[in-house]
């Protein structure tokens, strides 16, 4: 293609993406939008396509990024090339939105017609805003009887300050308005601006890793070109490679010769870590590139940290090679090799939140079958010391003694909260235990109010979402963001089993609420670690002081006394699932612990709220 | 050769609120049809499987005793016509009380039948009630009269502990009245809660009070103590008896012995060959008609499987495992294959190894199925 060629072309290329909150229909709608331009055939069509990983499509979530290429022929009988490019739906994810969000120039908004907006749709669509996208507002389940679009246009203008006066009625399950909404992408969406002639200028906004042709890096190209044979070079890394392959998602991935000013695709170049494509990073010539990124990277800091065991000591090695595979794929996970008294040899991890800490554990035990024990999850604490100095601690047992701490800070979140009127009061009464600061409340249209607290990160870690959801029959939602360190009282508290520390169930709270946790956690320890051939105390410690003490019975009787009849089968399957059930768990000391224990201390508040 | 043979019954005037056997009620069932696909089936396996002479018949249920007269008659012929039996054989009916009037006990009494297995579960009425039984304690003592005077001298009883709100002093009493009665045999098991059952759906909405675990023991060991003080023989860990009278078939299925298993959800273990009946009545019927064994499932042991079977089955026996015979059987020496597991569990004090039998503490006995996991997976 000569410039004139590009440049037309250019002309006619729109990037967007889709903002949705979680059930609002976001993965229906995409599935129309390749129906409709015909991207797949019906026979491929499989529902959901995009959300392509099964766990994904398990959780009805977005984890990866996908970028598709679709050809609209529009009602000016132009044919336009559209680049849809997928974003995850959940707050852990918020920095590779707001990167995908970057590769666009504009973003189809849907709202669900009943339900209204949602904090997680508030903080995407801000998120939206900032990279300066055009905005197409899409009301959608507009088929549903409950469906109510004037009052959701009006919302849509209210709490966003959008004009939704042309927002589209859309049914994405029944077909409805999928036509219009592609003709607003045309008329709405601007073309990406860019020389073709400048040097290279690309953003990774993802990349996975393929165990064939290395790291895949999904770029968006904002000036210049890029093809096979191009000598390339990461600006964020310095690192540099020679492009082994260009191409584009339609969504079968095809290989093009040229990407080029507004194109959205892929490229590998043999690279072995995705670590050297940071998402976020500019990819550039090696010789005569541009000496200014592109603006908005930054590396990922892990938020929520936890220990990863083998139930079995013996798969120490097999866990850390699968912790090195997913890694390849997943910069953002981080890890480094510790040691607990109670579990043996493991690995502190650091997660982007709870639910990619979650989807890494699930995907360990399912994808390598390696049965694991997982700590509670820490935030990372920032301890000054008397003498002055300052470290920092991501796993409790490693608090240090009390006299030598000077202050103990915690990080902190905003959080954000969306719900009807009549639940404000479960709301901020929540917010309350979880030691939240009030910030703001403001209403917005007729019945829905947005609140605002300030709460440490370690109580939104602990089943705080669970208990929102709870709390208000599902109503609420809910975002947050990192704000800082602030000093707290803060505590260590120590578990005890049969006298002996068990270093893998301490975990940090508050002083004042030190008691009432210390005598639920022994309660629930009870309840959770079975009987064992000896009576076991389970007792709560700060310091060398004992706050709460309960004991585990020991054994009294396991005899199935009945003999169905004959049927010695069941009875052998019986003894078998027993037997089973005990390699799940792991040998402390003398005492045998199931995985659920040790995240006892997760489900403390379940407990308070079903008294 | 085979041994013994089961016979089920699968009607029931009543369901009782803990059972899960395989059961209907009676009423509006094809009984007759039933009475002739198991003799049909009975017909079949002889050919196909036969033995020479049965030490033990058991017919079980549901209810046996549910048959009228007339089908009754027709059934014991049935089997008397049908399974080749020892003159000293094991003939055992169950039956509930109240259920057995004359007539019917002599009908058994006539065909040869010589054990009779009552399901009395408890002798107090509110707890006769709440677990769905509807004969009461006064019906108890009618039949065990009835019966003797017919000529019954083997009699056993079945009673269960550990009931939703029963107390160990509720128990205390109930074998208080079960040594008034004079019989030979007692068995006692503690209540399981199964899937399907109407205790299963009480228990799923929180709603059963059961005693838990330390009142169970409490019971367990409150039954051990009395029996021994009534001079009843504990030969296994649910069964009691007078010198002589230990049930023949029951211990067939510890021994890990082969059985015959006739009727619809019935079990049967032959050559080797571990298999289930299908259960509901027009398929196993439908199975018969069609001139086929009404198998289900069936399931070709491994020597791995038979070897802890054997452990497991046998260490239920106060005796316990009989080394020498285990080495007769398997050709192995069970002290080798199970060398580490043994001396764990003697260090636990839950099994002792004296002679030639390996057998389960007192200690052990209330911990049965943690002894009986030890045994699994080890073999292969």
């Amino acid at each position: 293609m000569n410039r004139e060629e590009k440049l037309k072309r250019q002309s006619n290329i729109r990037n967007f993406s889709i903002i949705a909150h979680i059930d609002h229909g976001k993965s229906t709608l995409a599935d129309r939008i390749l129906e409709k331009t015909n991207a797949l055939t019906s026979r491929e069509m499989k529902a959901q396509l995009l959300d392509s990983m099964d766990l994904e499509r398990e959780r009805g979530i977005t984890i990866k990024l996908n970028a598709v290429q679709l050809k609209y022929k529009a009602k000016d009988g132009e044919e336009y090339t559209f680049h849809l490019i997928d974003t995850p739906g959940h707050v852990d994810f918020t920095y590779e939105v707001s990167r995908s969000l970057a590769a666009c120039e504009g973003a189809v908004l849907v709202v669900d017609a009943a339900q209204g907006i949602e904090a997680q749709t508030l903080a995407n669509v801000y998120l939206a805003l900032d990279n300066n996208l055009e905005i197409i507002p899409v009301i959608n389940k507009i088929d549903l009887p409950s469906a109510e679009p004037e009052r959701v246009r009006n919302e849509i203008e209210e709490v966003i300050g959008l004009d939704a006066s042309e927002a589209v009625l859309a049914s994405a399950k029944a077909g409805i308005g999928i036509e219009d909404i592609l003709e607003q992408v045309v008329k709405i969406v601007p073309a990406p601006t860019g020389d073709p002639d400048a040097p290279l200028k690309a953003l990774i906004f993802d990349s996975l890793y393929d165990a064939y042709r290395g790291v895949v890096a999904y770029i968006r190209v904002v000036e210049g070109s890029i093809k096979v044979g191009d000598k390339i070079k990461m600006m964020a890394t310095g690192a540099e490679f020679e492009v082994n392959e260009v191409g584009v998602f339609t969504p079968k991935s095809t290989l093009v010769d040229e990407l080029t000013v507004g194109d959205v695709g892929f490229l590998s170049a043999s690279i072995k870590n995705v670590g050297d494509t940071r998402v976020g990073d500019t990819i550039t010539n090696a010789k005569n590139g541009s000496t200014e990124p592109l603006p908005g990277y930054r590396k990922l800091n892990p938020m929520v940290y936890c220990g990863l065991y083998p139930i079995d000591t013996a798969k120490f090695n097999d866990l850390r090679e699968a912790l090195e595979k997913l890694q390849l794929n997943d910069s953002a996970l981080q890890f480094e090799p510790e040691t607990s008294q109670a579990l043996g040899f493991g690995f502190r991890c650091g997660f982007l939140g709870l639910l990619h800490m979650e989807i890494i554990q699930e995907r360990i035990e399912r994808e390598f079958k390696i049965d694991l024990i997982t700590t509670a999850p820490s935030v990372i604490y920032d301890v000054h010391m008397t003498n002055g100095t300052q470290i920092k601690v991501d796993n409790p047992s490693n608090l240090p003694d009390p006299q030598k701490i000077d202050h103990v800070e915690e990080p902190y979140v905003k959080a954000t909260m969306m719900a009807p009127n009549e639940y404000v009061g479960a709301i901020m009464e929540l917010c309350q235990q979880k030691r939240g600061i009030f910030i703001n409340m403001q209403y917005q249209g007729e019945n829905r109010v947005n609140i605002i607290y300030e709460i440490p990160l370690a109580e939104i870690v602990y089943d705080f979402f669970d208990q929102l959801k709870s709390s208000t029959r599902g109503y609420a939602s809910f975002d947050y963001e990192l704000i800082g360190y602030k000093p707290s009282s803060l505590v260590k508290m120590d578990i005890l089993l049969n006298a002996e520390k068990v270093d893998a169930l301490s975990f940090i709270v508050h002083k004042d609420f030190a008691y009432e946790r210390g005598k639920v956690i022994v309660e629930k320890l009870k309840e959770l670690i079975p009987r064992q051939q000896f009576e076991v105390p389970v007792q709560a410690a700060i310091g060398q002081k004992i706050v709460a003490r309960s004991t585990i019975k020991s054994m009294g009787k396991n005899v199935l006394a009945k003999c169905y009849g004959g049927d010695i089968s069941r009875k052998r399957k019986l003894l078998e699932k027993q037997k089973e059930g005990k390699k799940r768990m792991k040998q402390v000391g003398s005492v045998e612990v199931p995985q659920e224990a040790f995240m006892a201390v997760l489900k403390m508040d379940d407990n308070n709220t079903k008294k | 050769m085979i041994k013994a043979a089961y016979l089920h019954i699968p009607f029931c005037e009543h369901i009782c609120h803990y059972c899960d056997f395989n059961k209907v009620f009676l009423k509006g069932q094809p009984v007759d049809e039933y009475l002739q696909a198991l003799e049909q089936e009975m017909v079949l396996t002889l050919n196909k499987y036969p033995t020479d002479k049965l030490q033990t018949i058991f017919v079980g249920g549901g209810t046996p005793t549910s048959l009228n007269e007339k089908q009754l008659e027709r059934f014991c012929e049935s089997i008397t016509r049908n399974l080749p039996m020892s003159r000293n054989v094991e003939f055992t009916f169950e039956a509930n009380p109240g259920d057995l009037t004359t007539e019917k006990l002599q009908i058994l009494k006539d065909a040869g039948v010589n054990r009779l297995s009552l399901g009395v579960q408890t002798f107090n009425d509110e707890l006769l009630k709440k677990i769905g039984r509807v004969h009461r304690a006064k019906d108890v003592y009618q039949t065990v009269e009835n019966a003797k005077s017919i000529g019954f001298k083997n009699i056993s009883i079945d009673l269960i502990f550990s009931l939703p709100t029963q107390t160990i002093t509720d128990f205390k009493e109930s074998l208080t009245q079960a040594f008034t009665l004079d019989i030979q045999h007692y068995s006692a098991y503690s209540l399981i809660i199964e899937p399907k059952t109407v205790f299963y759906n009480l228990m799923q909405k929180g709603k059963l009070p059961t005693p838990g675990e330390d009142a169970e023991a409490a019971m367990y060991e409150l039954l051990m103590e009395q029996m021994e003080k009534h001079g009843f023989n504990q030969y296994e860990i649910s069964n009691f008896s007078k010198s002589g009278y230990e049930s023949k078939h029951n211990l067939t299925y510890w021994n890990n012995d082969y059985y015959y298993g006739f009727g619809a959800g019935a079990h049967s273990y032959v050559d080797g060959w571990r298999r289930s009946n299908a259960g509901p009545l027009k398929k196993y019927m439908g199975l018969i008609d069609n001139g086929n064994l009404p198998i289900f499932q069936e399931h070709q042991t491994s020597k791995a499987e038979q070897i802890e079977e054997e452990m497991f089955l046998g260490l239920r026996k106060t005796d316990g495992v009989s080394i020498a015979h285990f080495i007769g059987k398997f050709d192995i020496d069970p002290l080798e294959i199970f060398k580490n597991e043994i001396s764990d569990l003697i260090a636990k004090k839950w099994i002792e190894v004296k002679k030639d039998n390996i057998y389960l503490t007192k200690t052990g006995r209330l911990l049965g199925n943690e002894v009986f996991q030890a045994f699994l997976g080890v073999s292969n």
